[in-house]
């Protein structure tokens, strides 16, 4: 658990990693949409509007995914106390925001046609919406809240209480009757989703990880920085 | 007791008392959080005529008939247990065809039928190409192997 707390030893291994990952998912993302755009079929119903599924489908995914990094950042920093834990949740929440945003917005984009409304209140789209206000207010409390004092605890704390609504949005489609489709991928049993659009699915879904994942690395990378140049600028000013 | 152990057992107890309340309350809500009554759901609680409900379901094979002005269609939703008649002046999204999903705004006339206002299509969780049509999920599999061969 410790053995990458130490910032100068996380430094030297997110540094090299960074491109990789950058334009490892930028070329992913490339390939999945190129073959999921131009050489899948129309779907039975939905035609043409089905593709946008490459897109939507891992930005519903990774916002969901960034709320639970932040929540196992959280509670490093609560129990462990672990140096890193506070940035990484800080540099998690802004992308986060973002791909819970384009999953709304592609979503409701692909509603107009298929369902004849941009937007509906039901479980899966509300908790969905919860869920990018969540960041938002994650990531106000968390510029309110110094990196390195004990303040930052409340920053934490919210992370952890915020994952509740992580089954919510999972299981919305099965507790309750809704105008969002149940759910079509399955890792145990059988996926009602045509292999044909599935793995282009997947491919671009590793590729908007590895894109997530460079994101949140730059951004611990600064953060980093940041405190660094303060502590600095501190000692400069004791002298 | 160390204080790391200290604060591993309050957050276990927190995480726990946390999810057990999210837990309790999605269960709480159970009903009211439905987004649509399902033709089951009209038999079992028979809302009173006139009053605003949400039906969602099936649209009946064989069950959508057009009238004569064109623009008023009647059809049947299902949910596999029970069947509610339906008639809707407006035009319909492109999604609404028979075997398809649906969901009405409106409400119940004295006669029993749902008179919508406003026809929303539901999509299911096939996702399956325009090509493969009318073939079912199991064998659909294997010929969409071959096709990628």
């Amino acid at each position: 658990m410790h053995a990458y707390a130490n910032p100068t030893r996380f430094l030297s291994l997110a540094r090299p990693l960074t491109p990789w990952l950058l334009f490892g998912g930028m070329a992913l993302v490339l390939v999945a949409c190129a073959w999921g755009i131009l050489s899948t079929p129309p779907e039975r119903l939905q035609g043409e509007s089905v593709k946008i599924i490459f897109v939507h489908v891992p930005m519903a995914w990774l916002g969901m995914a960034g709320w639970t990094g932040i929540a196992i950042a959280s509670i490093s920093e609560l129990i462990w106390r672990h140096p890193l834990a506070s940035h990484a949740a800080r540099a998690i929440a802004v992308p986060g925001a973002l791909f819970a945003l384009l999953c709304l917005v592609t979503g409701a984009i692909w509603g107009r046609p298929a369902w004849g409304t941009w937007w509906v209140w039901d479980g899966r789209l509300t908790s969905m919406l919860v869920l990018f206000f969540l960041y938002l207010a994650y990531i106000v409390l968390a510029n309110e809240t110094s990196k390195t004092s004990g303040q930052s605890r409340i920053a934490a704390i919210f992370g952890v209480v915020g994952i509740v609504n992580l089954p919510i949005i999972r299981f919305s489609v099965e507790w309750w009757e809704t105008q969002h489709q149940g759910t079509s991928i399955s890792i145990t049993g059988k996926s009602t989703i045509d292999a044909l659009y599935l793995w282009p699915l997947l491919v671009s879904a590793i590729g908007f990880s590895l894109l997530f994942a460079a994101i949140v690395l730059m951004r611990m990378r600064a953060s980093l920085a940041e405190t660094k140049v303060e502590g600095r600028l501190k000692r400069m000013a004791a002298e | 007791m160390k204080a790391k152990h200290q604060r591993l057992t309050l957050a276990v107890l927190a995480l726990v008392a946390l999810v057990g309340a999210g837990v309790l309350s999605a269960f709480a809500l159970q009903d009211r959080a439905n987004y649509f009554y399902t033709p089951a759901d009209i038999v079992a609680k028979q809302p009173p005529a006139g009053q605003a409900i949400r039906l969602g379901g099936m649209v009946e094979e064989g069950s959508i008939k057009h009238e004569a002005d064109g623009v008023t269609v009647n059809f049947i939703v299902q949910d596999g247990t029970a069947r509610q008649a339906v008639i809707y002046t407006g035009i319909t999204p492109d999604l609404f065809v028979e075997g398809s999903g649906v969901v009405a705004d409106g409400k119940l006339t004295s006669h029993g039928t749902f008179v919508a206002d406003s026809l929303l299509a539901k999509h299911d969780e096939n996702y399956v190409p325009r090509e493969l049509e009318g073939i079912d999920m199991t064998g659909n599999m294997t010929k969409t192997d071959t096709l990628v061969e």
